[in-house]
């Protein structure tokens, strides 16, 4: 889609990003011990930590992919948000408190606080960095999608823009300004989000309809229209559909599909591609507007052409249920050469969309092992995130590790009830681009007016802003003490810091390349991918060191390898990869799951079991060995 | 804005009860959790039974949000009474 940057959404973005950049600036001094930059000196109060964690959790995948994904497709979007929050419940109850206790810097300091064991500072430190990077993918894909229609910009320029702000805010100021950031990005989206459902309630349900024209007939040499200022001049079959390239009278070729119940050619969006490189945005250059944002509902309780005037939370879902929504499906056709991407009408019950079944059909044995799968990784994958974990070390004991957790639930949970009315909102709201599912909430308020647009983008830009910084402090973190620390030469703490960093400067760049790698991809779709690694990779080992007194470190090691390899042996040879990230359409992946966390949770953990019970006792004598020896010195 | 400045590394004596009370607890929730997969997979169909305006699909899932919630809460109750009485008790038994 073209989109027309305006002067108030640069205004207000660059405002929120020179303030963001003060206040990275403020907390720069209080960086330059190791403490002060990897847990600003674990001063943080629980509240504005609590806070913070929202921010860090409620990144570009909450606001901009769930809200996409039920914008597309329904209450399978909202499943995102039931999982995310679901997973606070495994770092409240069973985290939170003892790796507070037992860590310092990082979570491998937890893991090794028993052992003293550099191979798992060494494999939590591999870990982290990979999921990591694996959860900043999605975070500069947003970016580049926000900074297109805020600015106008391409979308690279987007993700060059935030990985440069935020390895300045990391590299000058470490964990103090990532938490204030955090704290007044969460605060403000969540407040923003409230006023933009608000105004979607207050404005109500409104029935849309697109163009149509009448076929006079549909015979086997062609379709011939009654309006005689439009011709037909190619037809293609995809499936049960029939498509037709229609000119106009003043010399507009767009694409049609033909509805035979109703005996019309009902309108289509349609992308061109055509052999000498150029494209077509419905028969038109990208800059001529044409390829128009869409979402309606064709009827409310079925009467056409009406409105429903203000409603509330619940009427609001009500009444979409029934009512029907235009959802857009996608087909593709050639053309002497061209390749025609045509997104075509699929009016879609209410009540189909206010169930799951869109997005995850149940239909298969293989789909319903993909759903449990996603579900179990979104479950066990927030309390194995390093960007959260690290954050319980900036409050000064367990019990505020505790109360922190429990305002980041209140918060994120009220947020993920919002998403419910954004998603479906944008969705009959009229708030979609078909070629990128991430600007729904955007778009949504962008259709109220362009302020509150800036504002929401810029709140939506700061939250990954914020969310890179989170991680890349994470992975800074883990290469100066799990993985360069876990060397026998003790370094200064200017050292440790500079070392620190590089390395954010180095996994920014390489976030950088990849967010513009991963362009067309949901956001939230992405995450789920992060959750799977750190809930494979992590998880296992965290609960089992806490829980389990036969863990060993060799168990912990083998966990952590076989979660962080099996997940993403399985990600890299699913399908979905196999169809969005190398473009294979036709090819059958060799792996029959998308999403690993069933088969490579129960692996890590069975892995720890095994491994663990055939080493410990070896380890303990080794250790009593040593304890003896040391004793007699 | 205040900073308190050391962290605390106090022995908290609440920290067994809290950490049964909190595996419980999660136990609890899991099992909410798992059952809104499970109707989901295997019975698919309820989710589309109406409950009021809405369906049971978006009933559950409000419903595990908010459930979320109020376990956080008196979890953090039962936390807060725990460490309160435990830690004083043995901030006297150790004057004693």
């Amino acid at each position: 889609m073209n989109y027309q940057p305006s002067i108030w959404a640069i205004i207000i973005f660059f405002s929120f990003v020179a303030f963001v950049l003060l206040i990275s600036r403020y907390f720069a001094k209080r960086s330059q011990s190791t403490k002060g930059f990897y847990t600003a000196g674990g001063s943080i109060p629980w509240v504005v930590n609590g806070i913070a964690f929202a921010g860090d959790y409620l990144s570009a995948a909450s606001f901009l992919g769930i809200c996409g994904m039920i914008a597309f497709y329904g209450f399978d979007g909202f499943l995102y948000s039931i999982g995310y929050l679901a997973g606070w419940m495994v770092a409240l109850f069973v985290v939170a408190e003892p790796l507070k206790r037992m860590g310092k810097y990082t979570f491998a300091d937890a893991l090794d606080s028993k052992f003293k064991s550099k191979g798992i500072k060494i494999a939590a430190g591999i870990s982290t960095l990979i999921v990591s990077v694996f959860y900043l993918i999605p975070q500069m894909v947003g970016a580049g999608s926000l900074v297109t229609p805020l600015l106008g910009w391409p979308h690279w320029l987007g993700v060059i823009l935030v990985g440069a702000v935020v390895i300045i805010i990391v590299a000058t100021a470490g964990m103090a300004s990532t938490t204030y950031v955090q704290f007044l990005k969460g605060a403000l989206l969540i407040i923003f989000s409230f006023i933009l459902v608000f105004l979607v309630l207050n404005k109500g349900l409104i029935t849309d309809e697109y163009d149509t024209l009448e076929v006079d007939s549909a015979a086997a040499d062609g379709i011939s229209l009654v309006d005689t200022n439009y011709t037909v001049e190619n037809e293609w079959t995809v499936g049960d559909h029939l498509f037709a390239a229609v000119r106009s009278a003043d010399g507009d070729r767009t694409v049609w599909a033909y509805n035979a119940d109703k005996g019309i050619l009902e309108e289509t969006l349609s992308i061109t591609n055509k052999s000498d490189g150029s494209v077509l945005y419905n028969g038109a250059p990208e800059e001529e507007g044409k390829f128009h944002q869409v979402g309606n509902l064709t009827d409310i309780r079925g009467v056409p052409n009406t409105e429903t005037g203000a409603v509330g939370p619940f009427e609001f879902l009500g009444i979409i249920k029934e009512s029907t929504v235009v959802r857009w499906d996608k087909a593709i056709v050639m053309d002497d050469g061209d390749k025609i991407t045509v997104y075509y009408q699929r009016p879609t019950s209410g009540k189909e969309v206010l169930q799951p079944g869109l997005k995850f059909p149940l239909d298969t044995t293989k789909n319903k092992l993909n759903f449990i799968s996603l579900m179990l990784a979104l479950f066990f994958g927030t309390a194995a995130l390093p960007h959260i974990l690290i954050r319980y070390y900036t409050v000064k004991n367990p019990a505020a590790a505790r109360k922190s957790t429990i305002v980041a639930i209140v918060g994120i949970g009220f947020f993920y009830i919002l998403t419910l009315f954004l998603g479906f909102g944008s969705m009959v709201g009229g708030a979609l681009d078909l070629t990128n599912s991430n600007m729904s909430a955007p778009l949504l308020a962008n259709n109220f007016s362009v302020a509150i647009f800036a504002i929401i983008s810029a709140i939506a830009f700061a939250t990954v802003l914020g969310t890179v910084s989170g991680l890349l402090v994470a992975s800074s973190g883990a290469v100066v003490h799990d993985l360069v620390g876990s060397g026998k030469k003790k370094m200064s703490e200017k050292m440790e810091v500079g070392i620190g960093k590089i390395a954010a400067i180095g996994v920014g760049g390489i976030a950088i390349v990849l967010g513009i790698l991963f362009k067309n991809l949901n956001v939230s779709y992405l995450v789920g991918w992060a959750f799977a690694v750190a809930a494979s990779a992590n998880l296992p080992a965290i609960i089992m060191v806490l829980f389990w007194k036969k863990t060993s470190a060799k168990g912990v090691i083998a966990s952590i390898i076989v979660g962080l390899v099996s997940a993403m042996i399985i990600i890299l040879l699913s399908q979905s990869t196999y169809n969005d990230v190398y473009h294979l359409v036709d090819v059958t992946a060799p792996m029959p799951i998308d999403n690993p966390a069933i088969i490579s949770v129960p692996l890590s953990f069975l892995t720890l079991i095994v491994v663990s019970l055939m080493t410990k006792k070896k380890e303990d004598e080794a250790k009593a060995l040593k304890n003896g020896a040391s004793a007699k010195a | 804005m205040q900073h308190e400045n050391v962290p605390e590394d106090r022995k908290d004596c609440a920290a067994g009860i809290k950490a049964k009370l909190g595996l419980w607890m999660f136990l609890v929730y899991t099992l909410v959790y798992a059952g809104f997969i499970a109707v989901t997979v295997f019975a698919p169909d309820v989710m589309g039974t109406d409950i009021g305006n809405i369906n049971m699909a978006i009933f559950y899932g409000l419903f595990l949000i908010v459930f979320a919630i109020i376990l956080a809460f008196i979890y953090n109750f039962i936390c807060a009474r725990c460490e309160k009485k435990m830690n004083v008790e043995d901030e006297t038994e150790g004057a004693e």
